[in-house]
């Protein structure tokens, strides 16, 4: 009886040592950071480093596996920066730079594994393997794993370049694709792990290899991957909190989409055995654009404020704020129509579908075909 | 949020039901999102001609009735937003009431009967005594933090109602009053008020260009006006005291209440030569004159002064003074005529060829080009500073100097564009000016090279090309040339003459209109079969008797000419060239830059917003509402206590796996609370 009395536990208690040490361990190396750089850093850009610790430790305490992962990625990150020891040119001359943990290499590295990982979740799928479907897990952790650092040594990079050039690899089209598959890949983890159930994962990597197609497309193609300057319209701080909110609206816009694909198969007998039960897959849904639609609010709020600093205004009508309003539009028409039982499970699952489109084009069309002053990623 | 499904004879209060059901909203959701897409397809705000041009007449009269030039501020699509508003806020006041009453109650009084019918459900047999119990289930349900209430029953048990996550409620207030603020805070900073003024007659847009000081108060906007945006450009050294406001296929002028002056714009760029900052150094003035404050704006940067924020928006040319040299292109003079110019102002040219405006376009202080292959168009618009991709930069870029550009436009109007570069470039290894030329703004400029003479001016290229155009430096040159090409043998003074003679008419053939006549001269006179022969040897006299001609003008002029040799023949060939293109140059001068004092302008946004601050509440509310909303699920919980029993029943706003988890985990709690 104490024991059903005594839970839960209030949140803090929860929090084991390991939970502390990582909190503590995030607070040192911004602590770090702060005391190396803060001549060079803004009020804001001092505000967003500070405000980085509690959100990433909570992050931490709220889903345990991402403090191995941030782990990972520092540990690789920093050993990454004592090999280019601020030259550049050891990119091509230092065995684990030019093959393993530069940018570029990481960045290959995560859509090798991202690609594989979607292969073995649809063996394990398909053939009904319980290994196959772990390892698809594990290669996406991977793949997470090495985008991430790819990015973060990205960022160091730019700076290696010239001090002036140096900024935060969330810039341009290639470098947000690269954001987008690490952000979907994790919300997509995340869910797999809630609902510890991993056959899903064939139908939402998908999604994610489209985007490593098309890095990999813009990479040998237009060698998109060239680190360029910032135009003076992207130097702003806003950008750091921007864009990755956008991107975690994307993610979770996707992932939704991706399970209402799910649904929908499950729903007309493909599949149906091998996939988990039609409520599950509606559940995790709704969960997704609940998040997504909180996030992307929250982005384009950010972008009404950086476009009232940038712009001179709050709201242009620009195509990329228009479209913007359409995805939210959209959204908000989902979760009232699901609010209110006028349609059902498969209908919602088609809107969830069609909306990875209108997202899509916000996203890409607008850049590819109308023009405005958010051009920043052309084709 | 519930629908109203009754339907009552009352028509306002279906009207009503109608406006603030949830089936309307979701539809009014849906055509805000379709309306919005036509103004992302539709290109907004452009000058109505190039809609003419894109739709015909008759399509431009129909779409600027839709108003689908300015959509968002068409009267329709503010239509559907107010109903949006409505809507909303009928929907807070049918709804809200309900809300805080669900949000505040227990529903402690819930029967018996109405907990029985509940599909979450569950019943135990416990020995303990009621008291007991309830003394456990209050504080298991207090460490799960529930809010609850105790009742005590008609038949001596006892009622516990908890409920919790009730805040989500609080969260659809928020979420929709946000939606409500959002909007109007958009109202106010929109152009309603100028809206209403043009309905009632009190203003009207200018479409003349006119300047700013005759635009008649009609359609001046005053200083008190509480919302604006508005641009306007402004040279280095100058000021302005309003801005302008595009409205359709006009403009209306926003009196400013202080005047803004551009004391100097400067770009900063990266090492690879992109922009990397674009800063105006300003101050401001009050109207009495008095300097208020200095300031620099950028990129990002605003300044907010009195209320208004000035943005740097774009930046162009404000009026660069230039140095020039023209030279006549059709006369036998060499020497050029001193003249000055100032960008986006015109000069009068009087040539033999008839009388010419020179209209200055642009100028460039440098230019970033691929080198290597022809030098691409470039156009001198007004150059943006928002958005852009940074060009791919670094391998074969080079900067090659200044240019400037202008229009000639001869006395039947007709204008061809000139794009010159101040400093000479090299091409395969050899100097030239350069001068671009196009007749119509769509096409690439072709550029003529005037090749760099031995001492690095155009003056040899300039004197050749005055010899030319004249009679009795040509004859000298031919015979000079017929002398020293029969030269060695026995000298034959009639075929010295022929040779001669035909030279002069060679090199006047050419004088008159460059290797095209020349080559119609072949065509004419020589059979079919023997022209490509012809055509080389005549090129090769004309090479040697230009180079007789440029030695002759050359000691005239007191000058050393070249050495014979490669370097002198590499000249000579690319003076013909150039010499010959001059024939669709079109213009009867070339005007060299060779000094200049840049003055550039930038381009401001100033805006009035006072609606901004209503919007970023409305803004942080939206956020916190939609959080509570989507992420606070509200949960009731009874346990009914009788003696011998106890009934657990649950319910939730929406059925999901979370709660019949935690159904579940409650139900398998409360089987442990009621033993022993």
């Amino acid at each position: 009886m104490d024991l059903v009395l005594t839970q839960p536990q209030p949140f803090l208690k929860r929090v084991s040592w390991t939970d502390w040490l990582f909190a503590v361990a995030l607070a040192l190396g911004a602590g770090y950071a702060y005391g190396q750089y803060v001549d060079h850093l803004s009020y804001y850009e001092r505000a967003v480093l500070i405000g980085a610790v509690p959100t990433f430790a909570w992050l931490g305490w709220f889903w345990k596996p991402v403090k191995p992962l941030m782990v990972g990625i520092a540990i690789l990150s920093l050993y990454a920066i004592s090999l280019y020891g601020g030259d550049l040119a050891r990119m091509d001359q230092m065995f684990f730079l030019k093959y393993l943990i530069s940018s570029q290499a990481a960045i290959m590295w995560m859509c090798t594994f991202l690609v594989l990982a979607t292969l073995s979740y649809w063996v394990g799928l398909l053939a009904r393997s319980e290994f196959a479907l772990q390892a698809g897990s594990w290669m996406t952790w991977t793949a997470v794993l090495m985008g991430f650092t790819g990015l973060m040594v990205r960022w160091y990079e730019s700076y290696l370049i010239s001090p002036a050039v140096g900024h935060i690899p969330i810039s341009n089209l290639y470098e947000v694709f690269v954001l987008f598959c690490l952000v979907t890949s994790l919300i997509y983890l995340y869910y797999e792990g809630r609902y510890a159930t991993r056959q899903m994962g064939a139908f939402v990597l998908l999604v994610v290899t489209a985007a490593v197609g098309f890095i990999l497309w813009y990479t040998f193609d237009r060698q998109a991957e060239q680190i360029q300057p910032l135009v003076p319209a992207l130097q702003s701080w806003w950008m750091k909190i921007h864009v990755p909110a956008n991107f975690i609206g994307y993610g979770a816009f996707s992932v939704a989409a991706m399970m209402g694909v799910t649904y929908l198969a499950a729903s007309k007998g493909v599949l149906t055995s091998r996939l988990p039960k039609l409520e599950v897959m509606e559940d995790i849904m709704y969960k997704a654009i609940s998040v997504g639609f909180v996030f992307f609010t929250i982005a384009t709020i950010l972008g009404a404020m950086w476009a009232a600093q940038a712009w001179g205004g709050y709201w242009s009508w620009d195509p990329k704020e228009t479209w913007a309003l359409i995805v939210w539009l959209n959204y908000a028409a989902w979760l009232h129509l699901r609010m209110i039982n006028w349609v059902r499970g498969p209908a919602l699952a088609w809107w969830a579908v069609g909306g990875l489109l209108v997202t899509t084009f916000a996203f890409l069309g607008v850049n590819m075909f109308l023009s405005g002053l958010h051009s920043y990623g052309t084709l | 949020m519930s629908i109203a499904t009754r339907v009552t004879p009352h028509q306002s209060k279906t009207f009503y039901e109608l406006l603030s059901s949830m089936r309307f909203a979701v539809s009014l959701l849906t055509v805000i999102a379709i309306a919005s897409i036509i103004g992302t397809v539709l290109k907004q705000g452009q000058p109505y001609s190039d809609y003419v041009f894109q739709f015909g007449t008759f399509w431009f009269d129909v779409f600027r009735l839709l108003g689908l030039y300015d959509v968002y501020h068409a009267a329709w699509f503010l239509l559907i937003l107010a109903f949006l508003v409505v809507s909303t806020s009928l929907c807070i006041y049918r709804n809200s009431p309900n809300m805080v009453k669900e949000m505040r109650s227990f529903r402690e009084h819930a029967s018996d009967k109405s907990l029985a019918a509940f599909h979450h459900r569950r019943e135990y047999a416990s020995a303990l005594p009621t008291s007991a119990l309830a003394q456990r289930f209050e504080a298991y349900l207090r460490v799960h933090r529930w809010r609850l209430k105790t009742r005590p029953t008609e038949d001596g048990g006892l009622l516990i109602a908890a409920k919790s996550g009730g805040i989500s409620r609080l969260g659809y207030i928020f979420a929709h009053s946000a939606i409500v603020l959002i909007c109007i805070g958009g109202l106010i900073d929109g152009d309603l008020i100028f809206k209403a003024q043009q309905v009632l007659g009190l203003k009207k847009i200018e479409t003349r260009d006119i300047p700013e000081n005759q635009v008649p108060a009609v359609s001046r906007l005053s200083i008190s006006n509480p919302s604006f945006r508005g641009n306007v450009t402004i040279p280095e050294g100058s000021s302005a005291n309003v801005v302008f406001i595009n409205v359709g296929d006009g403009y209306l002028v926003q009196d400013l209440p202080f005047t803004l002056a551009l004391r100097r714009f400067h770009i900063e760029h990266y090492p690879t030569g992109q922009p990397k900052a674009f800063d105006s150094d300003i101050s401001i003035f009050s109207p009495d004159g008095k300097l208020i404050k200095n300031a620099t704006v950028s990129v990002n940067h605003p300044l907010i002064y009195d209320g208004i924020a000035i943005y740097q928006a774009s930046f162009g040319d404000g009026g660069s003074r230039l140095s020039l040299k023209a030279w006549n292109l059709f006369t036998p003079q060499d020497q050029p005529h001193e003249m000055t110019g100032v960008v986006h102002s015109h000069a009068e040219l009087a040539t033999d060829m008839g009388n010419y405006r020179v209209e200055f376009t642009g100028f460039r202080p440098f230019n970033v080009e691929a080198m290597g292959k022809a030098p691409p168009p470039l156009t001198l618009k007004n150059m943006q500073v928002l958005g852009g991709n940074p060009t791919q930069g670094g391998q074969g870029m080079q900067n090659v100097g200044p240019s400037f550009e202008y229009k000639l436009r001869d006395a039947q109007g007709q204008a061809r564009e000139y794009n010159n570069f101040m400093l000479p470039i090299q091409i395969e290894g050899r100097w030239y000016m350069m001068s671009g030329m196009r007749s119509a703004p769509n096409q690439p400029f072709r550029y003529v090279r005037f090749p760099l003479g031995p001492n690095d001016t155009l003056a040899s290229f300039m004197r050749l090309r005055a010899a030319f155009l004249n009679p009795q430096m040509r004859a000298e040159a031919a015979q000079r040339f017929a002398a020293t090409a029969l030269g060695n043998g026995a000298k034959d003074a009639a075929m010295e003459g022929k040779l001669a003679d035909s030279t002069a008419k060679m090199l006047e053939i050419f004088s008159q209109g460059g290797f095209q006549a020349l080559g119609q001269f072949i065509q004419a006179k020589v059979p079919k079969e023997q022209q490509d022969k012809a055509a080389a040897t005549y090129l090769k006299i004309l090479e040697l008797a230009s180079y007789s001609l440029l030695q002759l003008a050359d000691d005239k002029a007191g000058a050393a000419p070249p050495p014979p040799g490669n370097v002198a023949g590499w000249f000579i060939r690319d003076s013909l060239n150039a010499y010959s293109d001059l024939f669709i140059y079109g213009a009867p001068v070339y005007l060299q830059l060779v000094h200049y004092d840049q003055v550039q302008s930038s381009g401001f946004q100033l805006t009035r917003a006072p609606g901004k601050n209503l919007v970023y509440l409305g803004s942080l509310l939206l956020v916190v509402g939609i959080a509570l909303m989507l992420f606070v699920r509200e949960r009731r919980l009874w346990l009914r206590l009788r003696p011998g029993g106890v009934l657990l029943a649950m319910s939730a706003a929406k059925k999901s796996i979370d709660f019949e988890r935690e159904f579940a985990e409650h139900s398998a709690s409360v089987e442990k609370l009621v033993k022993d």
